[in-house]
């Protein structure tokens, strides 16, 4: 038997021994639940052997919707009675729905097409198919068959979206307090990182000597300077400012340096030809093309200033603050609430990350790495 | 002297520099230099932050006038001062390592030894994770497609906010002692090898592969011979950035479960009782532990690159 029709096969020997197995509980919307079981075997059976091989896509298709439906009917289940009291038929559901999603994402790898919308589209299909299949797995497991204890420890998506939409407050000024630390920190530590680059360009004595410490203490657990910081910079942002500058200048000031030795030879023989003075070589030649290695620090530097901002703030805060959060919540077994802090540390960090990729695209359209794309 | 001169190649250097010219070109000299620079600058640094604290301890003590060189040396030998001297900190870790058995809790040897032990651990689970994953990832195609972006998003969060929560939960389900701190340990590592062994298994160019391919050598042949030799360069590179990610992961930790000893539960202490000179002592030999892992690191790197002829 052909490997790819394994994965719809197990979708359609799951949906059925669902469709067979008790549910458990009797509960809301089993019909329907089943209705969507029953479609979701028979396309996956479609998917994986249909006669002519040009259809299979189609069914395919069928298996994406049809496994959608099913997971949300499973799901609402759980809310209409089958909460705690999940039987086999349940389990199988969630297999059914997890192998259908593989076979999803096998056939959305496998097709390569050639129009290039088409294929960007197919490969956002893959992550985001595998991260809602987990999501979706975490609930109906925790939901379906965890104890009280295990709710407490590991609490659904639900309970934490739940938890994120009830605490907007609380958690926006968690956010406001640690952003301020981070983005003024950030600001200073990487702006001093680059003028000290900049500074020291013209003395390659001091290069030469800065440039191995400043890798050696990129290397270090510098979030320990934390507490020292806290001491001296009291309980408020103005400590964890001063931690982020710490450990984002050295990794900014190597990755400037590096850029600034990054131009060309031919290039820097051309501004002499021009007769460029130092400071018009600097500015049209060097700093420009030092850019992609200013904006790898950058980057580097987003996740870096967060992790020391949360950090500090296990150290000591007025009582807001992100780090402040997870640490109590995390003493009083309010862990829905950390997991909605984390969302808001990770939203943040992605988003600041993205934020970043996007001003370098616009600024260094010109460098290979983007202009190979366009052609 | 001017960039110019500097961006020339080395051979238009005199051939025989001179022993000064020498240090002047090389690294050494440099280094010793900006490091002595910036002791100089922190014992500025010192007298400065702690002189207040230096003239109130006069003036509580009765003393009304007093010299520059009293209140620089006060500055320099007070018990708790904001900022202390670089003697003070090479004192305190001269008395907590050398002087103390290495069983007492005073030691920093013992409290080493918790870190350390934790680290190497979760390193080591941590790389062989992400190796297996790495191997994964390249070979299923669609476990690429799908775990891939997200690996690669998570790297962009502060992975080391859930270090608490991870601590608690295994203490809540009677997980204690090393392997809490492992498992964060572990954790951060494991990221930076997975990504750093899925392009060293990805570097043979398609040439090579395809000498493989004519060889009719198998998937299993082609991975051995091909693409793990190929692969241990961006091994190494990975597992250095990771063994220090493992440090600061089981510091982190520690900050959580500082019960039962490490670097990091020397931080918390030292800042709840304002003992400045034990934070610094334990940083530096945190710091001293971070280099020593990564020099391991990079001597297997250097021992194993040259077994397999990647320099001569």
């Amino acid at each position: 038997m052909r490997r790819a029709a394994l994965l719809p096969l197990g979708g359609a020997l799951a949906s059925l021994a669902a469709l067979a197995a008790p549910f458990g509980a009797d509960a809301e919307g089993l019909g329907f639940a089943r209705l969507c079981l029953g479609g979701l075997a028979a396309a996956c059976l479609w998917a994986g052997f249909a006669p002519g091989v040009g259809a299979r896509p189609a069914g395919t298709a069928a298996v994406a919707a049809l496994a959608a439906l099913a997971g949300v009917a499973v799901v609402r289940m759980l809310s209409g009675g089958l909460e705690n009291t999940a039987g086999p038929g349940f389990a199988l559901a969630l297999v059914a729905v997890w192998l259908s999603a593989w076979h999803v994402v096998d056939a959305a790898t496998a097709a390569r097409p050639r129009d290039p919308r088409l294929a960007s589209a197919a490969n956002l299909v893959a992550p985001v198919v595998f991260g809602l299949t987990v999501l979706l797995l975490w609930e109906g497991v925790v939901r379906g068959f965890g104890s009280s204890m295990m709710k407490v420890i590991l609490p659904a998506p639900s309970a934490i979206a739940a938890r994120f939409g009830s605490s907007l407050p609380t958690l926006s000024a968690d956010f406001a307090q640690t952003f301020q630390g981070v983005s003024v920190g950030y600001a200073l530590g990487c702006g001093s990182g680059i003028l000290v680059a900049i500074l020291i360009d013209r003395v390659p004595f001091l290069q030469r000597g800065l440039l191995p410490l400043g890798n050696l203490v990129s290397a270090l657990p510098i979030v320990g300077m934390a507490p020292i910081m806290v001491m001296w910079f009291g309980f408020d942002w103005q400590s964890k400012a001063a931690i982020v500058v710490i450990m984002t200048f050295f990794p900014q000031l190597v990755n400037t340096v590096a850029g600034l030795a990054s131009a060309g030879r031919m290039e820097r023989d051309l501004m002499k030809t021009y007769a460029a003075s130092y400071g018009q070589t600097l500015a049209a030649l060097r700093l420009p093309s030092a850019l992609p290695f200013i904006f790898n620090g950058l980057k580097i530097n987003s996740t870096l200033a967060l992790i020391g901002a949360i950090v500090a703030e296990f150290f000591g805060t007025p009582i807001v603050g992100m780090g402040f959060r997870i640490n109590t919540e995390v003493g009083r077994m309010n862990i829905d609430m950390v997991w909605a802090t984390i969302l808001v540390s990770a939203l943040t960090g992605s988003l600041f990350y993205g934020f970043l990729t996007l001003v370098e695209r616009r600024v260094t359209f010109w460098h290979a790495s983007y202009r190979q794309r366009t052609t | 002297m001017s960039t110019e001169a500097a961006s020339l190649p080395r051979a238009a250097a005199p051939p025989r520099p001179g022993v000064w010219a020498g240090l002047w070109e090389g690294h050494a000299l440099p280094v010793v230099v900006v490091s002595l620079l910036i002791v100089a600058l922190w014992y500025v640094g010192a007298v400065a932050m702690n002189a207040d604290l230096q003239r109130s301890a006069f003036e509580n003590a009765g003393q009304k006038t007093w010299t520059t060189a009293e209140l620089v040396a006060g500055t320099l030998a007070q018990e708790r001062p904001r900022l202390p001297a670089p003697h003070q900190v090479a004192e305190e870790l001269w008395k907590t390592v050398v002087d103390t058995a290495p069983t007492s809790k005073r030691s920093l040897v013992y409290h080493a030894g918790i870190t350390l032990s934790a680290t190497v651990l979760g390193f080591l689970f941590g790389s062989v994770l992400g190796i297996l994953l790495a191997v994964l990832i390249v070979h299923v195609r669609s476990l690429e497609r799908s775990l891939m972006p997200w690996i690669v998003a998570s790297q962009t969060i502060p992975i080391v906010a859930l270090a608490p929560m991870i601590v608690i939960i295994l203490n809540q389900l009677d997980v204690t002692g090393v392997v809490p701190k492992a498992a964060i340990a572990a954790y951060l590592s494991f990221f930076p090898v997975t990504v750093g062994m899925v392009k060293g298994l990805r570097s043979p160019d398609p040439l090579q592969l395809d000498l493989m391919r004519t060889y009719s050598a198998s998937r299993l042949q082609t991975f051995l011979a091909l693409r793990v030799p190929s692969s241990v360069p961006f091994l190494f590179a990975s597992l250095k950035v990771g063994v220090a990610a493992a440090l600061v992961g089981t510091v982190v930790a520690e900050l959580t479960q500082s019960a039962d000893g490490g670097f990091g539960a020397r931080l918390l202490a030292g800042s709840y009782y304002g003992q400045t000179v034990q934070i610094w002592a334990a940083l530096f030999a945190a710091a001293l532990c971070a280099c020593l892992l990564i020099a391991v690191v990079a001597f297997a790197d250097r021992i194993v690159l040259r077994r397999m002829g990647y320099t001569r």
